[in-house]
């Protein structure tokens, strides 16, 4: 176990420092001066030195890269331009309100996702398995900011029970920060319903082939209990590792389903720094989402050896 | 016995003749041939001109003249639909194109080569993965700046991670098998196993994964346009319709319906088709 950490943690540093390469090399590709747009209207010199001078853009990509770096392992991700506060404060301030909507939205995935996949594995080849199969079809085929859309269309503009927009902090107001939640949360678990409803349903129908399932029918219990005493609880292993690498996906979604909503979190800063060009934020909200990204599949990759005892070695 | 070895079916026939018996797969592919159709032939189709504006028809609901109603300037929406299918399946192919171009030789390399080849390649291909899909996207298509083809090219490098790892896999699997063992033992060149002998073989796995590439380059597109990275109006495309339609959900929500049903459409399609490819193309698979 020790030794499978070790190599483990070893491995994760390289891609790590690949990672903050690749994010800060990104900015390399802009076309045209960062003083200059940095400088926003100001257009005179001494002012762009000063600029040059603040954030050493006359020294070379390497050092550049070497005091970013810096920064970033005493914990400095740098400050906005636009919003003259420092990244690590942004990040501190957006992340919570992503995390609630991606919290529910694992939920509600974890609600649809895995019983859907029970069904479909049990009763498989029968309509449950095709219902079941179309439903994930659907979740990974529809764009999840059209099915924001079609949302708001229904239960704000037609029906009027939910904001169309906003966001209100859960320690304000609980329920009106469900109603403002409720349906960014479902559009985002929607797509991650699919994706688990198909590992459950692969993991299900493994264990269910498996001799201690058959071991465990031939004692005599009844089926309900088969299912979920003994392959269901062998088949959630993979299934709950694999979510781990859809924490990517969550991320991804939320972008957009920020931007319909107007909900102030992570997704919608990343896409306000693009588009202002606040370059500090983007390369830092990119890096902080890949380390955890990096440090979710670690503990995944870990989770899995501890519950699998024939893994440890 | 001697009767069957002459009727040996070639493994590319027999994948057809797989597909053919998946109705969801034939359907899918009826579909997207139809898409591609629609997207040639645009100019034919498409009832009126996709950027004509006319201030008598605007936000007109569907009618007979225009079966998908008028958008927020009085431009057809049908036609705006039917030509936005140019800007949406080019995406899709030409961006899953790079991705494979990239993404196939590279992952050949790392898996044949082995050694701290494959290690340095691996491990860009790790810190490429750890940022999410459409948040580097996103991040590189605005750096290269709004437009159609960055938007390709930044979903396209985006996608080039996924087909080293597989082909790399897929290499490794292959690479210790008799028959490029045999390859080697007739003083076949490197170059000539891995293209002639190895490539052929791990085909299928690529072929299934580049139709499910597409699906998500497409919704990848979609999502960069309907942030304003991608295709420029008024030049139509899906995701664009959607972002101006969000503005006008109470008024107008046909706007929104249809450009995003045809995304819905063409998605599922290659989803669908994947799926039967797979299915079809994996030996394993009765």
């Amino acid at each position: 176990m020790l030794v499978f950490l070790t190599r483990r943690l070893l491995q994760i540093i390289p891609t790590l420092i690949l990672v903050s390469m690749l994010i800060f090399g990104l900015q390399q590709l802009l076309p045209g001066d960062p003083a200059l747009i940095m400088a926003g209207e100001e257009r005179d010199p001494i002012v762009l030195q000063q600029i040059r001078e603040q954030y050493r853009l006359n020294e070379p990509i390497p050092v550049q890269y070497f005091y970013w770096m810096k920064g970033v392992l005493s914990g400095n991700l740098g400050e906005s331009m636009r919003l003259k506060s420092s990244v690590s404060s942004l990040v501190a301030e957006k992340l919570p309100v992503t995390l609630q909507l991606a919290g529910m939205a694992l939920l509600i995935a974890l609600c649809i996702g895995i019983p859907a996949g029970i069904v479909s594995a049990v009763k498989k080849e029968t309509w449950w398995d095709y219902g079941a199969n179309l439903f994930a079809l659907w979740g990974l085929s529809t764009p999840n900011f059209w099915l924001g859309i079609l949302l708001i269309f229904l239960f704000s503009v037609e029906l009027g029970w939910l904001p169309a927009s906003g966001y209100v902090r859960l320690g304000e107001d609980w329920k009106q920060s469900l109603a403002t939640t409720i349906m960014p949360a479902f559009v985002l678990g929607n797509a991650l319903a699919a994706v688990l409803m198909r590992h459950t349903r692969s993991a299900m129908l493994q264990a269910m082939g498996a001799d201690y399932v058959r071991t465990a029918r031939a004692k005599g219990l009844n089926e309900s209990r088969v299912v979920l005493k003994h392959a269901l609880r062998n088949a959630m292993t993979p299934v709950i590792t694999l979510l781990a690498l859809d924490f990517g996906t969550l991320l991804s979604g939320a972008v957009l389903t920020e931007q319909i909503f107007t909900i102030p979190g992570f997704g919608k800063l990343i896409v306000d720094s693009v588009f202002n060009r606040d370059y500090a934020v983007v390369q830092g909200v990119v890096l902080v989402t890949a380390t955890t990204y990096i440090s979710l599949n670690l503990l995944a990759d870990i989770a899995y050896v501890l519950v699998n005892p024939r893994l440890r070695g | 016995m001697s009767l069957t070895i002459g009727l040996e079916e070639n493994p590319w026939a027999r994948a057809w003749r797989r597909l053919r018996r998946r109705k969801g797969a034939m359907v899918a592919l009826f579909v997207v041939v139809f898409l591609i159709a629609v997207a040639v032939f645009a100019p034919l189709v498409a009832p009126y001109d996709p950027t004509l504006t006319s201030f008598t028809q605007v936000r007109k609901p569907p009618t007979w003249a225009h079966w998908f109603g008028t958008d927020e300037v009085g431009r057809d929406v049908l036609s705006r639909v039917i030509w936005g299918a140019r800007a949406s399946l080019s995406a899709g192919l030409v961006s899953v194109g790079i991705a494979v171009g990239a993404g196939v030789p590279l992952g050949l390399l790392a898996g044949y080569a082995g050694g701290w080849v494959d290690t340095v390649l691996s491990r860009i291909v790790d810190a490429m993965l750890a940022i999410p899909f459409l948040i580097l996207a996103i991040t590189l298509s605005a750096f290269l700046g709004p437009s159609l083809s960055n938007a390709m090219i930044a979903i396209g490098v985006t996608a080039t991670p996924v087909f080293i790892r597989l082909t790399r896999g897929q290499t490794l699997g292959a690479k210790v098998e008799d028959y490029v063992e045999a390859a080697r033992a007739v003083g076949n060149p490197h170059w000539r196993i891995a293209l002639r002998h190895l490539l052929p073989n791990i085909v299928p796995p690529l072929l299934v994964q580049a139709s499910l590439a597409i699906a998500g380059a497409i919704i990848a597109e979609a999502a960069l346009s309907f942030l304003g990275l991608g295709q420029q109006p008024p030049a139509p495309s899906w995701g664009s319709m959607l972002n101006s339609a969000q503005r006008f959900l109470a008024q107008a929500p046909w706007m929104a319906f249809w450009p995003g049903f045809a995304i819905f459409f063409a998605v599922l399609s290659f989803n669908l088709l994947g799926d039967g490819l797979r299915d079809a193309l994996d030996p394993r698979h009765k």
